[in-house]
């Protein structure tokens, strides 16, 4: 068995301590210049070598030009947030060079194209200049293709250097371009020229390397929009009405690229309608058509398109109309930084709408929970008779994350209270579309082009038998009774996660992409400070009566959340007892890049010190 | 079997009589417009013989919004969101490919708030048949211009409009819309036939009905009063409708009539007036649009047909049963194929 060897310190030049299996690589490139396939091919050789991995790629709202960063980063104790600190640096964009190196801790390592001379920068990292443009000259001799190759170098480079193996490089790249031979030989001889070039012109002088583990046996590395997608292709979802926007689009895109594959019947028609919208409003009016007319149906778009969407969110809390509607979350406004991540969405779609409008929100916090919350979210739309919020983010939307596989759905589908001939019988002429016969808030409904009676859907204007009013004790009565399902819903959305220590008189509450960032700080403030730590993580919204307890628990409850606002403390506020005020402390990451355990370990200390 | 049978309730082809074809009581002023496209409605879905529970009704915003409401009670119908009506349209016919489905706008709504949604259903020519009952103001806030008043039209405070109408009819047409009628809620012969009509076709019909309003719109001055529609109406033709149920039994002289077989079989007869108009020529009929409009008139009739254009539903490739009742073997794939795209990810 292998034992990983960690050095606490990275080593200065020349010494020869090892950091095995535990550091950070970051790819500097112009966008649109090809560098996925590299980067790829880069994180999926150390995913096959058994080290746990992440995938971060850090890009502007640009088709081609501007800088794009790729960050990679291996750690044998299964850390995948991103880590604040680059280890080793790649740099191949002339534009940023001169910042991306200066702001590397001294002790790191640079590959970087030897004509930028950024060894002349500084003395105390550890410089490798390599000749890219000659390299790939000699292993690429139709200069037109060149361009397409020439980051492949790096990664032969890299290998060499930190020890990747060879074979499982290729085996990640033909993963990628097996059925297209000639460019898989072509990319295959600029690894190997990139390598063969620091073999015999670099002398290794870093700590970092990889070593074989087995921490990655049977995993998958997937995006969250495709586990999203998966989870609303195995959700049976039927109608489909979304709009560009990133970065959301690869979810229903890969949807589509699923559906056509896996949703076809035998005679090759559709059992799915996925449609372009003209805008975000269009989008979800058609969920609502849909959905009213008994589809399973979705929409996926990101913080602008929800802001087109409250007229419509409204209309379907108050008539009462199923919808799944994914938020993947960026920062704001709409001409704000589209390509960077954030959870700042949380306020305003918990309340989105006007009127008193109370939405039920799902926070999924890996890319597992991504397809079974999906799945999840169809199900509650259903039986609840409202929007589920599906509130993911770019981080765990758009990049690279590793997974055990997904499990198969065993439970049937939930498709609520669906009036049919026999519920028609049953509940005779006293049925109403909004009377609460079961006394959980939630009534029957029936759906067009069934055997069962018809009804008229307005907003909130309208009895319990559906008719129209305006009389006020009618319109209290329905908006008690939607409170009233909102309450049903506690029971019946995913559960927060609690890991508790009972000695800890610090509790932290997390949620979504935060995750992973958090566990990896409650090490270090137990390893380095000496913090013992709870912690609750909220899966749903909203917040159900263990959130309270939770809180009584502790002394301090440190609320970490991407956002400026602390928009989840806030929510807390709200719907929380008042007491619990004083509690309440925020650690808050906003700068659009996705959050880390140091920024969450230095925020909690810095605010300790008042406790000593 | 009596010699005298007792009068018998009049029943339509599938049995129903016209009581299951009204709605509530209409709450709209007394004399508008809108309340007489209701009883057209109301007639021509009797007389097809459609049954109300295979139709879905839908509006959006507005006096005209409201109609749905009084007519076909046992439909299901859908007040939505101003000038939003197409989406949620486009939605449940998506689910329902089987259900009939009829949205009333108005100017307002259609013109104004919806013109985005407007474009893209003529667009797809979704099957729809979508009415905009058209008074060239907004009625519920109280007599604002809408996007469909005529230029110089003046407002009952007197206000003059001062920009150029949208005309809906042109705007359908040209963007694909594959029935496009004009008509007015006092012609109950024309627009029965255009209802009809729009009942028989598979595709976006799209209705503007000059309705007008008699609280905000009424007076001298306006170009949406009765008195001015009445005198500047300027049909195309006389339109017959034979349903495909009913024989052809009347005769019609070659060269002045123009025949259109429906997409269910029915048939339209359009017999000419004083010029030669061919309403299946995009071109033909926007020209005679644009005359028209230049004399201070208004065509009405069935402007545009093309009776077997591909609908939006058909470019789908759907199952031909409705989405919305596909049971779960059809729509959770197998657990193989979990298995395989798990495999593909490793």
């Amino acid at each position: 068995m292998s034992v990983p060897v960690t050095a606490t310190e990275p080593a200065s030049a020349g010494a020869q301590s090892v950091v095995l299996n535990d550091f950070s690589i970051q790819i500097a490139t112009v966008n649109g210049s090809g560098s996925q396939t590299a980067n790829l091919v880069l994180l999926r050789s150390l995913f096959q070598m058994g080290i746990p991995v992440s995938g971060k790629n850090l890009f502007p709202s640009n088709i081609a030009g501007l800088p794009t960063w790729f960050t990679i980063r291996a750690s044998h104790r299964g850390y995948v947030a991103r880590k604040k600190e680059i280890d080793f640096l790649v740099a191949m964009n002339a534009e940023t060079a001169k910042d991306d190196v200066m702001s590397l801790e001294p002790g790191r390592a640079v590959v970087y194209d030897a004509p930028l001379k950024l060894d002349e920068l500084r003395s105390d990292l550890i410089f490798y200049p390599v000749p890219f443009d000659k390299i790939v000259a000699e292993v690429c001799p139709d200069a037109k293709l060149r361009r397409l190759v020439k980051n492949m170098i790096y990664d032969g480079i890299l290998a060499e250097l930190l020890s990747i193996e060879l074979a499982e490089m290729e085996k990640a790249l033909s993963k990628q371009l097996g059925r297209k031979p000639k460019a898989m030989a072509l990319n295959m001889g600029a690894l190997e020229g990139g390598k063969k070039y620091a073999a015999e012109h670099l002398t290794k002088r870093d700590p970092y390397k990889v070593g074989r583990l087995d921490k990655t046996t049977g995993q998958i590395l997937v995006e969250g929009n495709a586990a999203a997608a998966m989870g609303c292709m195995f959700a049976g979802v039927t109608v489909v009405g979304w709009y560009p926007i990133t970065p959301s689009s690869s979810l229903p895109e890969t949807l589509i690229g699923y559906m056509r594959k896996y949703r076809m019947d035998k005679d090759g028609k559709a059992t799915f309608a996925i449609v372009q919208a003209e805008d975000e409003i269009a989008a979800l009016g058609m969920v609502v058509g849909a959905s009213w007319a008994g589809a399973r149906s979705m929409t996926s778009t990101s913080g602008p398109g929800i802001s087109l969407m409250s007229e419509f969110s409204g209309l379907a809390y108050y008539a009462e109309v199923p919808a799944v509607v994914f938020d993947i979350q960026r920062v704001g406004p709409s001409t704000g930084l589209p390509t960077r991540t954030a959870q700042a969405d949380l306020l305003f779609v918990a309340h989105n709408s006007h009127g008193d409008t109370k939405q039920v929100m799902l926070l999924p916090a890996s890319v597992e929970e991504c397809y079974q919350m999906s799945m999840d979210a169809f199900d509650l739309a259903e039986r609840l008779q409202t929007i589920i919020y599906v509130m993911s983010d770019l981080d765990l939307g758009m990049n690279t994350w590793m997974s055990q596989p997904f499990k198969y759905p065993e439970k049937p589908l939930d498709r609520g209270k669906v009036l049919d001939e026999a519920k028609v019988r049953e509940l005779g002429a006293s049925w109403g579309r909004y009377k609460d016969v079961d006394g959980d808030g939630i009534p029957w409904r029936s759906v067009p082009g069934t055997n069962t009676p018809a009804f008229f859907t307005r907003g909130s204007g309208h009895n319990e038998m559906a008719q129209y009013t305006e009389r006020p004790d009618d319109y209290v009565k329905n908006l008690n009774r939607l409170n009233r399902k909102f309450e049903t819903a506690k029971s019946i959305i995913p559960q927060p996660i609690v890991d508790r220590d009972p000695a800890a008189k610090v509790g932290i509450i997390a949620f979504g992409s935060s995750d992973f960032a958090v566990g990896e700080s409650r090490d270090q403030l137990r390893e380095e400070a000496g913090i013992k730590t709870s912690y609750l993580r909220i899966r749903a919204y909203p917040f159900t009566a263990n959130v309270d307890e939770f809180i009584r628990q502790h002394d301090r409850i440190y609320v970490v959340e991407q956002n400026r606002d602390a928009q989840m403390l806030k929510l807390l506020l709200i719907d929380g007892e008042a007491r619990h005020a004083v509690k309440l402390r925020s650690v808050l990451h906003y700068n659009g890049l996705p959050i880390d355990a140091r920024s969450i370990t230095d925020g909690i200390l810095e605010q300790e010190k008042d406790q000593r | 079997m009596s010699d005298a049978p007792a009068p018998a309730k009049r029943t339509n082809r599938i049995n129903l009589e016209i009581t299951q074809y009204r709605g509530s009581k209409t709450t709209l002023c007394a004399g508008c417009g809108h309340n007489a496209i209701t009883e057209r409605i109301i007639d021509a879905f009797f007389e097809m013989g459609v049954d109300p529970k295979r139709v879905l009704k839908l509006s959006g915003i507005g006096c005209s919004s409201k109609s749905p409401a009084y007519f076909l009670n046992p439909s299901h119908g859908f007040n939505s969101v101003h000038g939003r009506m197409p989406s949620v349209a486009t939605g449940a016919i998506l689910a329902n490919k089987n259900m009939l489905a009829i949205g009333v706008s108005g100017d307002g709504d259609t013109g104004a708030i919806g013109i985005g949604q407007f474009v893209h259903l003529m667009r797809r020519n979704l099957p729809l048949i979508y009415i905009i009952e058209d008074n060239g103001c907004y009625g519920l806030t109280k007599g604002q211009f809408s996007p469909t008043a005529d230029l110089g039209s003046k407002a009952k405070n007197g206000v003059v409009n001062d920009l150029p109408p949208i005309d809906t009819c042109a705007l359908a047409i040209e963007l694909g819309a594959s029935l496009v009628a004009r008509s007015f809620s006092g012609d109950k012969k024309q627009l029965s036939a255009v209802l009809k009509a729009a009942i028989a076709h598979r595709g976006t019909s799209m209705i503007d009905v000059i309705s007008p309003c008699v609280t905000f719109n009424d007076h001298e001055g306006s170009t949406k009063s009765y008195s001015y529609v009445k005198d500047h109406d300027e049909p195309l033709g006389e339109i017959s409708f034979v349903p495909y149920f009913e024989d052809i039994s009347v005769e019609y002289e070659a060269g002045s009539t123009t025949q259109v077989k429906m997409h269910d079989g029915s048939h339209l007869f359009l017999r000419k007036l004083a010029e030669d108009y061919n309403p299946s020529d995009k071109i033909t009929a926007m020209r005679m649009l644009h005359e028209t409009n230049r004399r201070g008139e208004f065509a009405t009739g069935i402007i545009y047909i093309e009776p077997d254009k591909d609908d939006f539903v058909g470019s789908l490739n759907l199952v031909d049963e409705p989405l919305a009742f596909l049971p779960t073997e059809r729509t959770r794939p197998g657990k193989a194929v979990l298995d395989e795209i798990m495999e593909s990810l490793r």
